[in-house]
């Protein structure tokens, strides 16, 4: 195995700051258009102004994540959208809970 | 010796299941082990042995090509005497064949078996980085060690002031490299929270529970309270009891709109009294008829 050590540093952009279009978006989650719209009809990820024309739509950087998740919960677990999406809302509700645990 | 994956035993089945047992445990699992639900820390290499072992038994060719292999490495133990140590490398080249041969081109990447997929773009990589609550306040510097496909690489990230519980980082071109020219993926940091033994976080909120002297509490008064940016000076409103919550506003972790510092008051006694200390608060108790019970109906 062969090893890099890289001495620069390099910087972390803090998705929450980052906006993601609608094709950004489909790049960076490998989805074809049709199919992230349809995970926006379901409501898993929302447009920050939804009275734009889609092409000018803009999403939270954390939609990434979101989307990813789904699509994975979908692939693996063998449920459809709306039960991916119940899902990953349950996921968060969980995630608040353990930090309020500590 | 005989190096090969007992699919049966990962799903905790007999050979006789049918396949609607199959399905039905890896439905089970996979929702048990997946890395998305999963908190333990192996979760990750359970759920891909598990996909693994469902991969081949799902399809009733592929599961009946196993059984044969399974069988014929069987016999060729109970015919020959088990051979040298070094020889045992053979049988599990027999194996990876036979993987290699079932899932195609696609098949398991490298010597290191793991079932990983081969792809023209690089992954996306997903790590966690912890961090301790100060360092959402100013920022912090990680230094993270990544193995991709065949190497290792050794990277230093910033990560910016600000973050939550949680929240992802990414990296864009720092996940796997490309193969074949494909584009390297990007580098996904979930940011989590060492406990704090002061504070608890909630979103961009800190909260503190601050113990006050009894005459504190009373009297009211300026004091100091440690805030993960150094301690600040607050006021306390003269009669505060406990649980009183106070809120020093933009003093949680910073944002756009940064989060707030929750103060909740807790009056706390002095281990000892003096005799002159007992005194006082028995001049205390005449003084003032106070029954805190009086809502109580006693």
């Amino acid at each position: 195995m062969q090893i890099v050590k890289r001495e620069e540093i390099v910087e972390g952009i803090l998705e929450e700051n980052a906006l993601f279009s609608l094709e950004e978006l489909c790049r960076s989650c490998r989805l074809p258009l049709e199919q992230l719209l349809e995970i926006v009809d379901e409501g898993i990820i929302e447009p920050v102004d939804y009275q734009q024309t889609t092409t000018s739509w803009q999403f939270a950087g954390n939609s990434v994540v979101r989307v990813r998740t789904v699509i994975r919960l979908q692939r693996d677990l063998g449920v459809n959208l709306a039960g991916a999406a119940l899902a990953v809302e349950l996921l968060d509700e969980i995630k608040v809970l353990r930090a309020n645990l500590l | 010796m005989m190096e090969y994956k007992d699919y049966y035993k990962i799903l905790g089945l007999t050979k006789e299941a049918t396949q609607d047992e199959i399905k039905r445990v890896y439905r089970k699992l996979a929702r048990k082990y997946h890395p998305d639900i999963s908190k333990e820390s192996n979760a990750e290499e359970q759920f891909k042995e598990v996909g693994e072992a469902y991969e081949v038994l799902k399809d009733p060719e592929k599961r009946a090509a196993y059984d044969q292999l399974v069988a014929d490495l069987q016999a060729q133990r109970d015919f020959r005497p088990p051979p040298p140590r070094s020889g045992g490398a053979a049988h599990s080249a027999d194996f990876d064949d036979f993987l290699a041969n079932l899932f195609g081109q696609r098949g398991r990447g490298g010597a290191g078996g793991a079932g990983r997929v081969y792809q023209e773009n690089g992954e996306d990589v997903h790590a966690k980085v912890s961090i301790d609550l100060e360092d959402a306040y100013r920022g912090a510097t990680r230094s993270l060690n990544l193995r991709s496909f065949q190497q290792e690489r050794s990277l230093n990230i910033k990560i910016p002031k600000g973050v939550k519980q949680g929240q992802h980082i990414r990296l864009q071109g720092q996940g796997s490299p490309g193969i074949g020219g494909g584009a390297a993926g990007d580098l996904y940091l979930e940011i989590a929270f060492n406990p704090h033994p002061l504070y608890r976080v909630e979103a961009l909120d800190v909260y503190l529970e601050l113990p006050i002297a009894p005459w504190e509490a009373a009297l009211g008064g300026s004091v100091k309270v440690p805030t993960p940016n150094g301690a600040v000076d607050m006021k306390i409103p003269a009669g505060a009891s406990s649980g009183r919550k106070l809120r020093l506003k933009g003093r949680g972790i910073p944002a756009q709109t940064p989060g707030d510092f929750y103060v909740t008051l807790k009056v706390v006694m002095p281990d000892t009294f003096s005799d002159k200390a007992k005194a006082l608060y028995s001049e205390l108790a005449r003084e003032q008829a106070f029954n805190p019970r009086a809502g109580m109906g006693v």
